[in-house]
């Protein structure tokens, strides 16, 4: 079924439903990287990026995402960053964000993940 | 002996009168249409960037009136100012003619308009329900309910979520305000720093378009509300609020740095409601041809001359020119008493 291509995709619909969020992730990971809460959405970490230069990862889109409760796919689009750390050096506000994509993939791959989704 | 007139007791007025009062052979006449002074900083409980109480400010304004010199007319709304005399007259110095709305008339030296802002109506953005669901209420509703220091949603209980929404009635072309009210982006986090004081367990969001962080403390207090108060910060504008079966607020927006759109409910709404030209001043500014496109006053030169209008004499402070906050209207008013000084001297 895979390889069958019908000249159009489906996209998943997404909207964000604040209602519905689980913010158990989001608090874990609060509580293992304080400083994700001082973010900005500047965009700095995304602009010196590596990986954002040759693929779709985003991590300040990523950064967002996790705030709002929408952790759908997220370990699969954590996976390009190469943990080179260039981010955390440039970011405004402090944010250790080596340590928090380290701890984003520890949580959203937890085979006791909070949310048990 | 000279005579200034200043219009409207708020934190500009009474800074301006109690500079003036303080040198020799003045006299001011202090006109205040309502029965109270400083009715707009009554409605607060703290100030930004310091949370100091606002009772205690409005206690030290009072007591700057305190001076035998200063004439202090309650209940007095100026409805005309004129010169009466050409500038050549008089050794350069304009007589003014001032009329109260009874008919009553007072001669002065020199004019200071200090007849400020009013609060933007936020019946007239009709989409986000304010005056339709008890649960929506503006930043100055919120602000008199942390005076009370209690807070409760539409059907009486505590608030588990609150929503403030920055830009009521700035930044908008559908109310008729180009213009940034200023001090709405600092407001609302110090109201969400204060409502997650008194309410620990409430979820506090802000959704704005740009947080405008332009004072001393500013920033540092949005990044403490981020870090140490958890308030969580949405960029995007509430396009619409409704309410739900149980007395909810149902908002409507877009995360726009994730680029999705976002659906929530909460308990309470808060519409950061921004400045408008109060009724004194719009009727001042016509009537003495420095009005702007919104009513507030226009003066010589923003840079150098920014309390001279363009008649000699007469003078401008506080936020009947601009949204302003109550410090900036401070020293604005004693920059404004300074010029009033060496033109009268």
């Amino acid at each position: 079924m895979r390889n069958l291509k019908f000249g159009f995709a489906i996209s998943i619909p997404r909207s964000i439903n604040m209602d519905t969020a689980d913010n158990r992730l989001l608090k874990q990971l609060e509580e293992e990287v304080p400083s994700f809460k001082r973010c900005m959405n500047c965009g700095a970490c995304s602009a010196t990026c590596s990986a954002r230069q040759f693929t779709d990862y985003n991590i300040r889109r990523i950064h967002s995402l996790f705030r709002m409760q929408q952790y759908q796919d997220l370990e699969n689009e954590l996976k390009p960053c190469m943990l080179c750390g260039k981010c955390t050096l440039v970011c405004p506000r402090g944010v250790n964000l080596r340590s928090m994509i380290m701890n984003m993939r520890k949580i959203l791959t937890d085979p006791k993940r909070k949310d048990n989704e | 002996m000279r005579t200034i007139a200043i219009i409207g007791a708020g934190p500009a007025g009474i800074e301006a009168a109690s500079v003036l009062a303080a040198m020799e052979e003045t006299e001011v006449l202090l006109f205040e249409k309502s029965a109270t002074t400083l009715d707009n900083l009554r409605d607060k409980a703290f100030l930004f960037p310091d949370f100091s109480s606002a009772a205690d400010l409005v206690e030290i304004m009072e007591a700057k009136l305190d001076r035998d010199n200063i004439k202090l007319h309650l209940s007095t709304a100026i409805t005309s100012v004129v010169s009466t005399s050409s500038a050549t007259e008089a050794g350069g110095i304009m007589a003014w003619e001032l009329q109260d709305a009874s008919g009553v008339r007072y001669q002065a030296d020199a004019v200071l308009v200090t007849t400020g802002y009013k609060v933007f109506d936020a019946h007239r953005k009709e989409e986000l329900g304010y005056g339709i669901y008890p649960g929506v209420i503006t930043s100055i509703d919120l602000e008199k309910k942390l005076k009370e220091g209690k807070i409760l949603n539409a059907v009486g209980d505590t608030p588990k979520k609150i929503v403030f929404l920055q830009c009521v009635g700035s930044r908008d072309e559908k109310s008729g305000n180009h213009y940034c009210s200023k001090v709405c982006c600092v407001t609302a986090v110090k109201q969400a720093i204060e409502v997650r004081k008194m309410l620990p367990e409430v979820e506090a969001y802000v959704f704005y378009m740009d947080l405008r962080m332009w004072g001393g403390g500013f920033e540092e207090m949005y990044r403490e509300a981020q870090e140490k108060y958890g308030v969580r910060f949405v960029r995007g504008r509430i396009s619409e609020a409704a309410s739900t079966f149980d007395g909810k607020i149902q908002i409507k927006s877009e995360d726009t740095l994730v680029g999705l759109p976002l659906k929530m409910s909460a308990d309470l709404l808060v519409l950061m409601v921004g400045m408008e030209p109060s009724e004194g001043t719009k009727t001042l500014t016509h009537q003495c041809n420095c009005a702007d496109a919104y009513g507030f006053a226009t003066t010589v030169n923003p840079h150098l001359r920014d309390n001279e209008t363009a008649q000699p004499g007469l003078y401008v402070a506080g936020s009947c020119k601009r949204p302003m906050s109550i410090n900036d209207s401070l020293t604005d008013a004693r920059s404004a008493a300074l010029r009033i000084a060496e033109y009268l001297k």
